[in-house]
């Protein structure tokens, strides 16, 4: 600091320290909860010395919500929606900064309008699309009357009827989620960066367009890439909205919805302890992402928008 | 923007543009049309029947109070988000800018909350804020003598949404706002604090207006967040109840779409909210990079 101000800077620590409590209250609050036997989790006010129930409350919890399949489907979910949408950018972005060809900027603009318009605004026709991933092609056969075209030609009543659904499957989980520009703008953006020499010694070595990319651009995206990871699968984890409503077979179901059949409901008993148990198992892969790969993390969410 | 140096191949860029432009096209393009066709239409629930209605849908929403009151509700809740995150976020930021030791370990315990998932915070607060069990509820009725039961109290329901929202954006907000301040340069505050200013003035006069830019981007980002990814939160917390005083957009074109099965009705809210947000995008892209700055 500039000046000594011994009064301010005791101040500012209790209140940085009451922050951090504040902050970390809820956790804190719940990991006492998931050691308590019930009797204990429903006096008032719980008492704040944990218990020695952490381990049967986690097992009750993991086994009322399902909570092994649930996790793998959920981690498989947020590594497909993470991987796929890296890589699927990684290389758009590289055609659209390092090659120049005639569909080059209507392929950006494309790409670039949807770079805010998240899942939940367009969730009944995504919905619809998904239900059946052939829905254009069979709309285009009723637009244009086929069936009744083909019944002439063939004299023989066929109804076409298209249907390729991505309802309760993975792909149905990740596809959707894979189509966002955000990674594809942060690429281009950061391949802009990278000096033109580069590209140019590596031409004139007689390096091909792929060696370039694989040997040059993948080794000096690294950072941009755990950056990208760590987001992208907290994001991936977290998804809420679209798994509620593309998996309705309870072995598909991602953890973070299966937690809602653990909250104790108005005639249950109250099962906080499991509740919080629960939650606490669900949330514990994203945090860990973010605790360990939290120098990364931070500059890529703040660095990007600079 | 283009490089300088660039390879030339005839066919290489479109295969691998393709990938992400089928993505698009198939769950972005095709959806936002078939919803906005689908926003001009009236059809029965069981999809038999279908009418072209031009813009009736859109006039029967914003003539519907239901809905009228949902758009109040949804800027009631997030701009009391945003702005509880923000401020929370920017006084812890403040804070920790001024500790001389422990910013690395002081980070790490304030950074974790944007791991948890918005639902997950919606249960932790739900069990927080329970009239009978919760230790929060417990202090607002002893130490406010509110009669505090968001299961039947529309204001309290809300407050409790808003709480287990602004909660998890706290980190996202203070990573922000440090990355800020660390921004700016030690000199000035230096010739500042040599002229005499306060600590606080400081704040004031210096920290805050270069922050600006930061400052309108976050406020950007929370506004979206509160929009559009507290769904979860809702969710696991009030399901829009109790008589509809939580029911922000995003879950009414849920419930209209998936409960109510009125599909006119829940493709034109979904229009509204995508003209929302293309605005909100414009705006950012206009305004954030180029006009919020400390000038004189």
């Amino acid at each position: 600091m500039v000046e000594k101000t011994p009064i301010l800077d005791t101040l500012t620590y209790v209140f940085l320290v009451l922050g951090i409590l504040i902050v970390g209250f809820p956790i804190i609050y719940a990991l006492i909860a998931a050691s308590l036997p019930i009797e204990d989790v429903s006096k008032v006010p719980m008492p704040l010395i944990p218990g020695d129930y952490l381990l049967a409350n986690f097992t009750t919890a993991w086994t009322k919500g399902n909570l092994g399949t649930q996790l793998i489907n959920s981690f498989i979910m947020a590594s497909g929606i993470t991987i796929g949408k890296i890589s699927v950018s990684l290389i758009g972005a590289f055609s659209i900064v390092y090659f120049d060809y005639r569909l080059r900027k209507i392929a950006f603009i494309s790409v670039f309008c949807t770079l805010m318009l998240p899942v939940e605004v367009r969730i009944l026709p995504t919905y619809e699309m998904a239900a059946n991933l052939l829905g254009p092609i069979q709309s285009l056969v009723n637009v244009m009357h086929l069936n009744w075209l083909i019944d002439w030609f063939a004299n023989y009543d066929i109804d076409i009827s298209l249907n390729l659904s991505l309802l309760d499957t993975y792909p149905g989980l990740i596809l959707p989620l894979v189509a966002s520009a955000t990674c594809t703008f942060l690429f281009r953006q950061f391949f802009l960066t990278i000096p033109e020499e580069l590209c140019e010694a590596a031409k004139m070595d007689g390096a091909s367009a792929m060696t370039f990319f694989r040997k040059i651009l993948l080794p000096l995206s690294k950072t941009n890439i755990a950056a990208l990871v760590v987001i992208e699968f907290v994001y991936g984890w977290n998804q809420y909205l679209w798994p509620l409503l593309i998996t309705t077979n309870p072995k598909m179901m991602t953890a973070v919805i299966g937690l809602q059949n653990i909250i104790p409901q108005a005639d249950d008993l109250p099962f906080w302890n499991v509740a919080m148990a629960g939650s606490l198992i669900v949330m514990l892969p994203p945090v860990l992402v973010v605790l360990l790969m939290q120098r990364w993390f931070v500059k890529g969410l703040v660095d990007p928008e600079k | 923007m283009i490089k300088r140096s660039i390879f030339s191949n005839p066919y290489l860029p479109y295969l691998l543009i393709l990938p992400q432009i089928l993505v698009t096209l198939t769950f972005f393009y095709w959806p936002a049309f078939d919803g906005l066709i689908n926003s001009m239409l009236v059809s029965d629930p069981f999809g038999n029947y279908s009418r072209f209605v031009w813009f009736k849908n859109f006039i029967a929403l914003f003539t519907d109070f239901l809905y009228l009151k949902s758009i109040g509700i949804t800027l009631m809740f997030s701009l009391a988000t945003a702005i509880t995150s923000m401020s929370l976020g920017l006084l812890i930021a403040t804070l920790a800018n001024r500790a001389l030791k422990g910013k690395a370990i002081i980070r790490t315990m304030l950074i974790w909350p944007y791991a948890v998932a918005p639902a997950i915070s919606g249960i932790l607060w739900l069990f927080l804020l329970h009239p009978s069990y919760g230790v929060v509820a417990l202090a607002i009725k002893k130490f406010l003598g509110v009669d505090w039961n968001p299961v039947l109290h529309g204001g309290d329901a809300m407050v409790m949404v808003i709480m287990a929202s602004a909660w998890k954006e706290i980190s996202y907000n203070f990573v922000f706002f440090i990355a800020g301040m660390q921004a700016i340069p030690k000199s000035l505050i230096e010739a500042a604090a040599m002229d005499g200013a306060s600590p606080f003035r400081r704040f004031w006069n210096i920290t805050l207006p270069l922050l600006s830019p930061t400052l309108f981007f976050l406020m950007v980002m929370n506004i979206i967040y509160s929009f559009f990814e507290t769904f979860g939160v809702i969710h696991t917390m009030t399901q829009g109840g109790p008589g509809g005083s939580t029911n922000i957009l995003v879950y009414k074109v849920y419930q209209d779409g998936f409960i109510g099965l009125n599909l006119g009705s829940s493709s034109a809210q979904s229009v509204v909210l995508m003209s929302i947000i293309i605005v909100v995008t414009i705006l950012q892209f206009k305004y954030v990079e180029k006009k919020v700055q400390y000038t004189g």
